[in-house]
């Protein structure tokens, strides 16, 4: 066991939990941040990804313990069903969702992945390493590809991101 | 309400509400996380704890010792449940192997033990205890092995297991232009993404279980069979899942162990199937082998068509349908179909998207590109000459995965059976207009772009139109605020949307005014999400009580129901007009009705059409397929919402991506167990595989299907997309491969050379 102080969407949490705990099952089972899905429990499928310290991460392949005082935000602080953030604006505006398990994974990712292209981080389909990357949408497909949709709202997902990153949508 | 003649003009035909493209309602829910899935109802009963499941490492054998004495001292656990102290379960009929396993073994992976501790971690830790020690038998696991020994199941899903018109062998032999092909489709996955879950809690003889299911009356009534119990004393839960495809219509070792569990430790326990036990514990696409010949006059004109298909299942199991399309889809005076069940010992086969035509396309589909090229036809060409308006051979039956139908209906076997509607013509030609098939080069492996050898291809799909009986029930409020309850669920499909759309058109409401409450066993039983049927049932039950409501609505304004105009939160008639809320003034006025299909929908052929066409890109030096292009065109009636019907249809075309280049449960012949079960190893479309999809309604209303004048859709988007993929790889690469997924090991050798 181990008391763990986690900062999730701007509050302080201390938790008491077996070390054994992954973020994700810190987030879904003692905080109640149920938004965070487990699809595979093995970072096959992206369902639980979050952003720590802005960098989205599969909440299910680093424990809870390894998060100590860092910056963690979820699908819950992004938006309220009431004031929603844009990319989960998008999405409802385009459907980018079916069942809706992976969509506060894909949400996490999108946000995450739209600062990766900012900052001019390269993925396996950019051509010139050392230029700006574009958001083509090879670029944008390739960057989101770790976030599995089974219902395959992926024409539409790429709609709600194109949309954010201020192309036409 | 009792749909038997065709529907005439209603309230639905306004389409003020119905038929735009509506932002699904529980969009907002979904997309901030705050949707509750069903291991997510941490404040519905407390002191929740949590079940870890043990599963089988034998296919099939006994067990001769299940020693949980070190799981049972481990930290932190309540209870181990094993069939010793489990006490006696029953099976519910739709299950085919026992859930609970032991001492016999039915399957790999097949629950053995469930164990019960405080925490998570806990739980899994105290699982990987449990010794067991299993003695294994041979079994039966190479499908082509056992092809020989299989026999007629008797049936298959729609219909008979064999059918015969006219005189095919003589038609075969006579036949100038003749195709004789065999075709395999593997073991396939649903891999919904939400995994089986469920919270299981006991309030004296009474069960509650928040669950993850697409027939929450199916749910209880398996839950009520297995555990002994009347099926009034369970209430299941259900108002989001998380996926389904069919891996969700039946009661499974999520379920069965949280109640177990939650039995042992006298309180809630909660339990999700792990990720790598979901494939080799719950259901599968069985793979097939498919036989098909074809012979035509040189004009095109076919004379002589045979599908044959063998699957195996478990015994006592269920025969994939692959061959019931080809009884539909083509004209031709002789024709026979054949199926073939094989026992084999992997685990349960069963349903999954579009049953039977998802299979049965693969092959025909292709079958059809290779007869149009001896024919030297365009293959849109070749598929129009040989439509047909009239039912070509047996009708199709209640389906089996539908207990709530009636017996198969006789007497409609005349020549002159038709279809309810049958556009296929119009979807092939329309189709064939917007993707630009005049560029086809007909002879394959000519155009390249770079590395990349480019070809078109293209397949007509056909999907059965299902009827079942689906119920509801709606209030009207002292605030004018319409609640629908019906226990359909929302697996993805829009049913919250749509079902919200039917009750405002038919209040004369805003959508704003109308609450939906769905997934819940206190409710009235709907048709459930399965076969492509859920929107059209389930809206058509909502029609149905919303009838009933009106009239409740127009006596108690003093109207007459028959001439009411309900619009604009008003209520109409003879000059008069009254707000709509004034009528629930003194109290909330309820209804409930139940709609049921019978006569016309019976005596026409219901079925959905549609034609795929797909462009590839194939590597010439790799093998390697990429998607350029794809265009749905789809005829399934009046389309509620069309962004949602929408997304059904890409969603299925993606499934059919998958079946045609990546997904293949690879079977151990050995040991007899699904070797990648996991999303790792079992390969499923990502968003790099996947372009921009099209998608086109042909939008005509079919009154013979119901009073929503709408079809199913969800299923129909699959059909005929694998075959059109591979027949736009054959067009890009002379390469014929008939042995799905046409993965790039079957390209290479045969990829034109490199200059």
């Amino acid at each position: 066991m181990a008391r763990v102080s986690l900062q999730v969407n701007g509050q302080a949490h201390s938790v008491d939990l077996d070390t054994r705990t992954t973020l994700l099952d810190a987030l879904r089972e003692y905080l109640k941040l149920t938004g965070t899905k487990k699809g595979c429990d093995h970072g096959q499928c992206g369902a639980c990804t979050v952003m720590i310290d802005g960098r989205r991460i599969n909440s299910c392949l680093t424990l809870a313990v390894m998060n100590e005082g860092r910056r963690i935000t979820t699908i819950e602080g992004l938006g309220t069903p009431e004031a929603m953030h844009p990319m989960q604006a998008a999405f409802v505006k385009h459907d980018g969702y079916q069942c809706g398990y992976c969509t506060p994974g894909q949400i996490c990712s999108a946000v995450a992945m739209l600062d990766e292209v900012k900052a001019g981080v390269p993925s396996h389909v950019t051509a010139d390493l050392l230029a700006a990357p574009d958001l083509t949408p090879a670029e944008l497909r390739e960057r989101m590809s770790g976030n599995i949709c089974r219902c395959a709202a992926y024409s539409n997902i790429v709609d709600a991101i194109t949309e954010v990153a201020g192309g036409t949508g | 309400m009792k749909f038997e003649t065709a529907a005439t003009v209603n309230p639905i035909d306004r389409m003020k509400v119905i038929g735009w493209p509506t932002e699904r309602i529980d969009g907002p829910f979904k997309a901030t996380g705050r949707a509750s899935y069903a291991y997510e109802w941490h404040d519905v009963v407390p002191n929740q704890a949590y079940g870890y499941i043990v599963a089988s490492a034998i296919a099939k054998g006994r067990i001769n010792r299940l020693d949980v004495s070190r799981a049972k001292q481990a930290p932190g656990v309540i209870a181990v449940v094993t069939a010793e102290n489990a006490g006696k379960l029953g099976k519910a009929q739709r299950n085919t192997a026992t859930v609970l396993g032991g001492p016999e073994i039915e399957h790999y992976h097949q629950l053995i033990a469930v164990v019960v501790a405080e925490t998570f971690e806990q739980a899994r830790a105290a699982a990987g205890l449990v010794e067991v020690d299993y003695t294994r038998e041979p079994g039966r696991f190479d499908l082509k092995a056992e092809c020989d020994s299989a026999t007629d199941p008797g049936k298959i899903t729609g219909g008979k297991s064999d059918t015969t018109v006219g005189d095919f062998d003589r038609a075969y032999a006579a036949a100038p232009v003749t195709l004789d092909a065999t075709y395999t489709t593997p073991d396939q996955s649903h891999m919904m993404m939400e995994p089986p879950s469920t919270i299981a809690a006991w309030d004296g003889g009474s069960l509650t279980v928040w669950t993850s299911h697409q027939m929450v009356d199916w749910a209880r009534s398996d839950l009520a069979t297995t555990f002994g119990m009347q099926k009034e004393k369970v209430r299941v839960v259900s108002p989001y899942v998380g996926g389904g495809f069919g891996a969700k219509l039946f009661l499974r070792a999520d379920a069965v162990a949280a109640v177990l569990g939650a039995r042992a430790a006298g309180r809630p326990v909660k339990v999700a199937l792990p990720r790598p036990l979901s494939v080799n514990n719950t259901v599968h696409r069985p793979a097939t082998i498919q036989r098909i010949r074809i012979g035509a006059e040189p004009g095109g004109k076919i004379t002589a068509i045979a599908h044959e298909s063998w699957s195996g299942d478990l015994p006592d199991g269920k025969a994939d349908g692959a061959v019931h399309q080809t009884r539909l889809l083509y004209a031709g005076a002789n024709r026979m179909t054949a199926t073939r069940l094989a026992t084999l010992n992997l685990p349960e086969g069963n349903a999954m998207r579009a049953p039977g035509e998802a299979t049965g396309l693969m092959a025909l589909e292709i079958a059809i590109d290779e007869m149009a090229e001896k024919l030297g036809l365009d293959p849109v060409e070749f598929r129009i000459l040989n439509d047909t308006q009239i039912v070509p051979d047996s009708p199709s039956e209640a389906s089996d995965d539908d207990p709530q139908a009636g017996a198969p209906t006789e007497g409609h076997e005349s020549p002159e059976r038709r279809f309810s509607q049958r556009h296929l013509v119009e979807c092939l030609r329309l189709g064939a207009e917007k993707f630009g098939w005049n560029r086809r080069n007909p002879r394959p492996g000519q155009s390249r772009e770079g590395d990349w050898l480019i070809g078109l291809g293209m397949a007509a799909a056909i999907r059965g139109n299902h009827m079942t009986k689906s119920a509801a029930r709606v209030r009207l409020d002292r605030r004018g605020i319409v609640t629908v309850e019906t226990d359909m669920t929302d697996i993805g499909t829009g049913s919250y949307t749509i079902i919200a759309q039917t009750a405002a058109e038919m209040m004369g409401v805003l959508l704003d005014k109308v609450v939906v409450r769905l997934g819940d066993s206190a409710f009235p039983v709907s048709a459930g999400s399965g076969g492509q049927w859920g929107a059209n049932c389930s809206t058509s039950g909502v029609y149905a009580a919303c009838v009933k409501l009106r009239e409740a609505v127009a006596q108690k304004l003093g109207f007459n129901a028959l001439d009411a105009v309900f619009e604009d939160g008003h209520v109409r008639s003879g000059g008069r007009s009254l707000p709509l809320v004034q009528a629930a003034g003194d109290g909330e006025i309820v209804a409930e009705d139940m709609v049921e299909f019978g006569g016309i929908t019976e005596q026409y052929e219901q079925a959905t059409f549609g034609a795929q066409f797909v462009e590839v890109a194939v590597d010439a030096y790799t093998g390697e397929t990429r998607i350029r292009r794809m265009l749905s065109v789809c005829d399934c009636g009046r389309i509620l919402n069309p962004t949602a019907a929408r997304s059904q249809v890409i969603g299925g075309m993606t499934m059919g991506v998958g079946a045609a280049l990546t997904e293949e449960l690879a079977v151990d012949k050995r040991f007899g167990f699904f070797v990648n079960h996991d999303l790792a190893g079992y390969e499923v479309p990502v968003h790099a595989d996947i372009p921009h999809q099209e998608v086109i309604f042909l939008g005509d209303g079919d009154p013979m299907s119901s009073p929503m004048k709408s079809k199913g859709v969800a299923e129909l988007g699959i059909c005929g997309v694998a075959a059109a993929v591979a027949n736009a790889i054959y067009n890009a690469t002379g390469v014929r491969v008939r042995d799905y997924p046409l993965t790039l090991d079957k390209l290479l050798p045969g990829l034109p050379a490199i200059s």
